[in-house]
């Protein structure tokens, strides 16, 4: 086989091209001297124990976890609700409501500031400068996976049927969007929970045009120190890959369970 | 329908239609109203529109975005095709890997991306002064700072994700196919040529218009590696809502609405090539 040859080669070159920026940014974190060679002459965690001692750093990290907090929070509650009413009731609304989930994907950062600080910095309402407007900013960022993640989940567990069934047993509808839809809906709304933040926390853009001069999140933090010092950015950066990581890999197991109770129903049905 | 499920409908419905009006609708309806007022923000008028379309220091920047989103997105879809092409003759277990490392990868955007690239190609970066050491002065023919620079940074960011959206369409061609092409006589260039390529072309050109919409709103990559020197349309826009100096706010969102629209033009040819792909496969 000549040909499997140039498969690999091209993988090779195509992964090591994706591989290197990340590879030497780990290395750089952890180099003390690095000049002219191709590894690092020496070795320390020093930048690692300087960032998480850094009381600036863990205050970004708070800041990015409370308003990614707060913003999914919101998120899972509004669009639970919403995606359900209008997937069990109003099917002739769903095209409205997938076009208004939709937008985001074509508004960039950018333009998406330009309008939330014209509304907001003058007005009846001034939120600019403080982290609501950022928070509002950050539930229409990831509208488009709450909403694609709900509504395949509510087509997989058939909630129509299941809605059904709770009524028939003398259920309200709220009970039984409560009780019956939502516990049945938990390992999906989490998946597109965890993809969301995953989309947050290396958000930037946002966070710097709305709040980023009174209120530093991670990625704030690292624009401004990126500069300052090479290794304790690189350490910024790696932490911030790893958790990523880290979220992908819960997401991957989660999916697999969640994959694994699908087929178990469908062999019972 | 009954007032019950009505009165239901409207509270589950208010929070999320509240939160979508002011967040969403309002700023983007402003932002359009705005673009069409004059520097003082009373008088209707064009002047911006017509400002953004005919200062070349707007144009150029328009013009940059452009090429480097174009250029940016067929290197970055020509790396992709291979590639993932590649991936499909590796065995199961290689290929999750990959896919899982494509996927890991295209988080690796903005300003750690920017980064990672500072500290490898960067005026003082490991490879820079490497190679320096060796003889080669890579300064001499590329420059992080500009055009070459942002094209390679672009790219980098446009690759896996160009891998996962094309890598599940060339599940579409059937193993089959190619045998039954090949019994009747079909070269494999042939095959690529009549069938391969017809059933791939709705995938790539979608895929390609979301690498240039991606491309073209990209504002944290640039930002964090050229800050305002180098003339793109998202800097501008940045630069005249919040800058440093002086902010047009009416001219900035003209800026946006042109931008807006050419993303959404980018998208709607994404959403006309996947309707078309559907209708094939029926």
């Amino acid at each position: 086989m000549k040909k499997k040859w140039v498969h690999i080669i091209i993988i090779s070159v195509v992964f090591l091209y994706l591989f290197l920026p990340l590879a030497a940014t780990f290395l750089y974190s952890i180099a003390k001297e690095w000049h002219n060679t191709i590894l690092p002459v020496s070795y320390t965690f020093s930048a690692y124990e300087n960032l998480y001692t850094d009381p600036r750093f863990l205050q970004a990290v708070g800041r990015t976890l409370l308003i990614s907090g707060i913003t999914l929070v919101l998120s899972v509650v509004t669009m639970a609700t919403a995606t359900f009413v209008v997937f069990m009731y109003l099917p002739k609304m769903e095209r409205v409501l997938q076009a208004l989930v939709m937008i985001p994907f074509a508004v960039p950062g950018v333009v998406a500031a330009v309008g939330l600080i014209k509304v907001y910095s003058s007005g009846p309402i001034i939120l600019s400068g403080t982290i609501w407007i950022l928070i509002g900013a950050y539930y229409v960022l990831v509208l488009p996976y709450m909403y694609q993640g709900i509504r395949n989940n509510l087509r997989t567990i058939d909630a129509k049927r299941l809605m059904e069934a709770a009524e028939v047993l003398g259920a309200s509808k709220i009970k039984g969007f409560a009780f019956v839809i939502m516990p049945n809906m938990v390992t999906g709304i989490l998946l597109s929970a965890l993809l969301s933040f995953s989309i947050l926390i290396g958000e930037f853009v946002l966070a710097n045009f709305l709040i980023g001069g009174y209120y530093e999140t991670i990625q704030v933090y690292l624009m401004r120190r990126l500069n300052e010092n090479g290794h304790l950015a690189s350490s910024i950066v790696i932490t911030y890959f790893l958790t990523v990581a880290a979220i992908s890999w819960m997401m991957l197991r989660l999916g697999r369970r969640f994959g694994k109770t699908e087929e178990i129903k469908e062999k019972i049905s | 329908m009954n007032h019950k499920v009505t009165l239901f409908a409207v509270i589950a419905l208010l929070p999320f239609a509240l939160l979508i009006v002011g967040f969403e609708l309002l700023p983007l309806t402003a932002m359009i109203r705005d673009s069409f007022l004059a520097d003082d923000g009373v008088t209707y008028t064009f002047k911006q529109y017509i400002t953004a379309l005919t200062n070349p220091y707007y144009t150029k920047g328009m013009l940059n975005s452009l090429l480097i989103s174009v250029y940016a997105s067929c290197i970055g879809m020509a790396i992709a095709i291979a590639a993932s092409y590649s991936m499909t003759r590796m065995p199961a277990k290689i290929q999750s890997m990959l896919v899982t490392f494509s996927n890991l990868t295209s988080n690796f955007s903005g300003v750690p991306l920017a980064f990672a690239f500072i500290i490898l190609l960067g005026n003082s970066g490991v490879f820079t002064l490497l190679f320096k050491e060796w003889g080669w002065n890579i300064t001499d023919s590329f420059n992080l700072y500009s055009w070459s620079g942002l094209v390679a940074v672009y790219v980098y960011f446009q690759v896996p994700l160009a891998i996962l959206l094309l890598y599940p369409a060339y599940s579409g061609i059937h193993k089959h196919w190619r045998e039954s092409a090949s019994l009747l006589g079909a070269s494999a260039f042939q095959f690529w040529l009549r069938i391969g390529l017809p059933v791939m072309i709705p995938s790539i050109v979608g895929t390609f218009s979301i690498l240039l919409a991606n491309a073209m709103g990209a504002y944290a990559t640039a930002y964090a590696l050229v800050g305002g020197s180098y003339n793109l349309l998202p800097i501008r826009i940045g630069a005249l809502v919040a800058g440093d100096v002086v902010t047009r706010p009416q001219l900035g969102s003209a800026l946006a609405v042109i931008l807006g629209t050419m993303m959404v033009v980018a998208m709607w040819c994404n959403e006309r090539m996947m309707r078309r792909f559907r209708r094939d496969l029926r």
